[in-house]
């Protein structure tokens, strides 16, 4: 018994938009994947082609790596995002736990407070941020490009509203077993919330990989720089017309998150939705 | 000693009152349940004895030391709840063993890897196993220590819940509805392991529940609370057949006490529903009275006249054992209900006119208030024209 499948046109005409919507967003990582394949004289050559007639991939990629300290800056990439992360969920897991489930005087004052910085944009604060690193004597360390971040709104309210979703009762329970507050965070709360946490730690751990505009401002000497950053950099040095190398940095950079979204794909989705229904 | 003594707490969200100075005291080992309909405040007194919400007035005291400024782990209490609030990233053993951990290890023995390796630790956790462990299989769930919460039953976690707070002796066991999560028939079951639990244990219990078959079964007193008061606190038995307030008389029985409008008159009389019963009142006469009558108080008898209410037969449920009779008596908004034993009621059929006697004794009066009217002591009871059919 096999039951025809009938496709409604409906179902023909969602699937061709979010293709040609897909596409659209694939474009420039294709052209960029493409690009970094070239010889020079074929990235601005008349015929389109997606492969190259010559492959010149080696090339590129040893002159993205030896050109300019890619290395290195992967390095501090790895370095930066990290310590934002690891300080981030240090804030804002009790921050969210304080929010949801303590009833203190001003809360709902200070819940107005984190929705207020989830809606001023970053680059509003770049100014005093870099005249408190100037008085701090932090600039151009890596200190400078950890500390705007450590504190996020984001990462509280979206702490707080999972936490308020785990009952009451289990807040109780650990109570009376005996656990401190500190403790019903982290052993209790953090991991009820995982989702979560991997969903916000992807959050974090991408925009601030691709941050360009606060390192640029924060950081001068190429030792500190972030990928993004060195990438601007790597393209100032090199100048002229060599898209080639500068492509396979750019990809070279772009791969280390494509990976882990891959491997943290089902966490990711779940995180997002998770909250929602449970 | 576990005694247990509340002392006029009262407590407030805002505007609302949730309690209203109750005081209450509980013996060691007894089992005492807060019964009342959702929302009278009893889970919430619960939590106050836990120390899991803060009072506005008044006191609580564990044997004899005032706990009021105790946080919950200090109070010596366990609780069981609705939810279960089980951890669910831990397994069963994890879960019963918690408790134990929290209070016989130090904070740095607890770090995870570290903590294994100081002096100590591993004597200590393996004592903790080993009473985790004896207190699974008592409760027969020592095959899913293993186990998450999210791959048990309802009532697999009931018990899980019920390990976690037993495995480190409480003084006081206190319970939030903890069976009203499973389905009928494991709920009858629990309801007996839970009751054994307590005379194996031996500690006070606190049982809070809107179930009034578990209070009647399990509790040596039933305390009933309405509206954040404290109404009643009795044996079960008294609660059922000599409450002291309309409402309790009302919460209690299934199915529900019939409540009768009466109106008092001279020499113990009282009329009702178109006959007079021979009831001592203690009221002036004329004044308006409710008359409760249980629906198993009645007996069929074979005339009407005084001491009898006769009516209609509206409705006959078939109980097995029992027949449940409706009856439409002239002048009353709602049909009276009889309990009668199937085997002593010749079949009836709905139309059939039908005699019911009442025994004095058995009747409930209540004042327009709400209050109990109890039967003087001194009143001798009249003689009663009863002729009885049936039992």
């Amino acid at each position: 018994m096999s039951a025809r499948h009938f496709v409604h046109p409906t179902a023909i005409l969602r699937h061709a938009a979010l293709l040609s919507s897909g596409t659209l967003i694939l474009v420039p990582f294709v052209w960029m994947l493409s690009l970094s394949l070239k010889p020079p004289g074929e990235i601005f050559g008349a015929s389109f082609s997606l492969l190259p007639h010559h492959w010149y991939a080696v090339e590129n990629y040893q002159r993205a790596l030896t050109s300019a300290p890619l290395l290195r800056y992967m390095a501090n990439g790895l370095i930066v995002c990290a310590a934002i992360l690891a300080l981030q969920i240090a804030v804002c897991a009790p921050a969210g736990y304080a929010l949801a489930k303590l009833r203190f005087k001003g809360r709902d004052v200070i819940f107005a407070l984190v929705l207020i910085g989830l809606l001023l944009p970053h680059q509003v604060l770049s100014l005093p941020l870099f005249i408190l690193g100037y008085q701090l004597n932090i600039l151009n360390t890596y200190a400078a490009l950890i500390f705007p971040y450590v504190v996020s709104p984001f990462g509280i309210f979206l702490f707080r509203q999972f936490f308020k979703t785990i009952p009451d009762d289990v807040v109780h329970a650990a109570r009376l077993d005996g656990l401190p507050e500190i403790s019903i965070v982290w052993r209790i709360m953090v991991p009820m919330a995982l989702p979560a946490v991997i969903a916000f730690s992807i959050f974090s751990v991408v925009s601030h990989w691709n941050d360009l505009f606060w390192p640029l401002i924060a950081v001068r000497s190429e030792e500190l720089m972030p990928p993004p950053l060195g990438i601007m950099a790597f393209r100032n040095e090199e100048a002229g017309n060599d898209y080639g190398p500068l492509m396979a940095a750019a990809t070279l950079v772009v791969l280390p998150l494509v990976l882990a979204f891959v491997a943290a794909q089902r966490w990711f989705v779940e995180g997002l939705t998770g909250g929602a229904v449970k | 000693m576990a005694t247990v003594s509340i002392d006029t707490i009262s407590k407030r969200y805002g505007e609302t009152v949730v309690l209203r100075d109750v005081s209450l005291s509980i013996g060691d080992g007894e089992f005492l349940t807060l019964l009342g309909p959702s929302g009278c405040g009893k889970s919430t007194l619960l939590r106050i004895i836990a120390g899991l919400e803060v009072h506005d007035g008044g006191s609580v005291s564990i044997g004899e030391r005032v706990v009021d400024h105790l946080r919950p782990k200090l109070r010596d209490v366990a609780m069981v709840f609705q939810s279960y609030a089980l951890y669910p990233h831990m397994t069963v053993a994890g879960n019963m063993a918690l408790p134990l951990r929290m209070r016989r290890l130090r904070a740095w023995q607890r770090l995870p890897l570290v903590g294994r390796m100081l002096p100590g630790t591993r004597k200590a956790d393996a004592e903790i196993e080993t009473e985790v462990s004896r207190t699974a299989k008592a409760l027969g769930i020592g095959h899913l220590l293993g186990r998450k919460p999210g791959q048990l039953s309802g009532g697999q976690r009931q018990r899980v819940a019920v390990g976690r707070a037993m495995v480190r002796r409480p003084a006081i066991f206190l319970m939030d509805e903890p069976l009203s999560n499973l389905d009928a028939k494991l709920r009858v079951q629990m309801r007996a392991e839970i009751k054994e639990l307590h005379q194996r244990l031996g500690i006070t219990f606190i049982y809070v529940t809107h179930d009034q078959a578990e209070a009647m079964t399990l509790s040596d007193r039933v305390a009933v609370m309405l509206d954040g008061e404290l109404l009643q606190v009795a044996p079960p038995q008294e609660i059922y057949a000599d409450p002291d307030d309309r409402r309790i008389a009302e919460f209690i029985g299934s199915p529900k006490i019939n409540m009768l409008d009466a109106i008092a008159r001279e020499h113990g009389l009282v009329d009702v529903a178109g006959t007079t019963l021979a009831i001592e009142a203690d009221a002036l006469p004329g004044t308006p009275l409710a008359l409760g009558i249980r629906p198993e108080a009645f007996q069929l008898t074979e005339y009407g006249g005084t001491g009898a209410l006769t009516g209609a037969v509206r409705l006959v449920e078939h109980m097995g054992s029992d027949l449940f009779v409706h009856l439409d008596l002239p002048g009353a908004d709602h049909p009276l209900i009889a309990r009668l034993l199937a085997e002593r009621a010749p079949t009836i059929t709905p139309g059939q006119t039908l005699h019911l006697g009442v025994r004095p004794d058995r009747v409930l009066l209540f004042a327009p208030d709400g209050r109990r009217l109890r039967p003087r002591r001194d009143a001798v009871a009249p003689v009663t024209s009863l002729r009885e059919y049936g039992r």
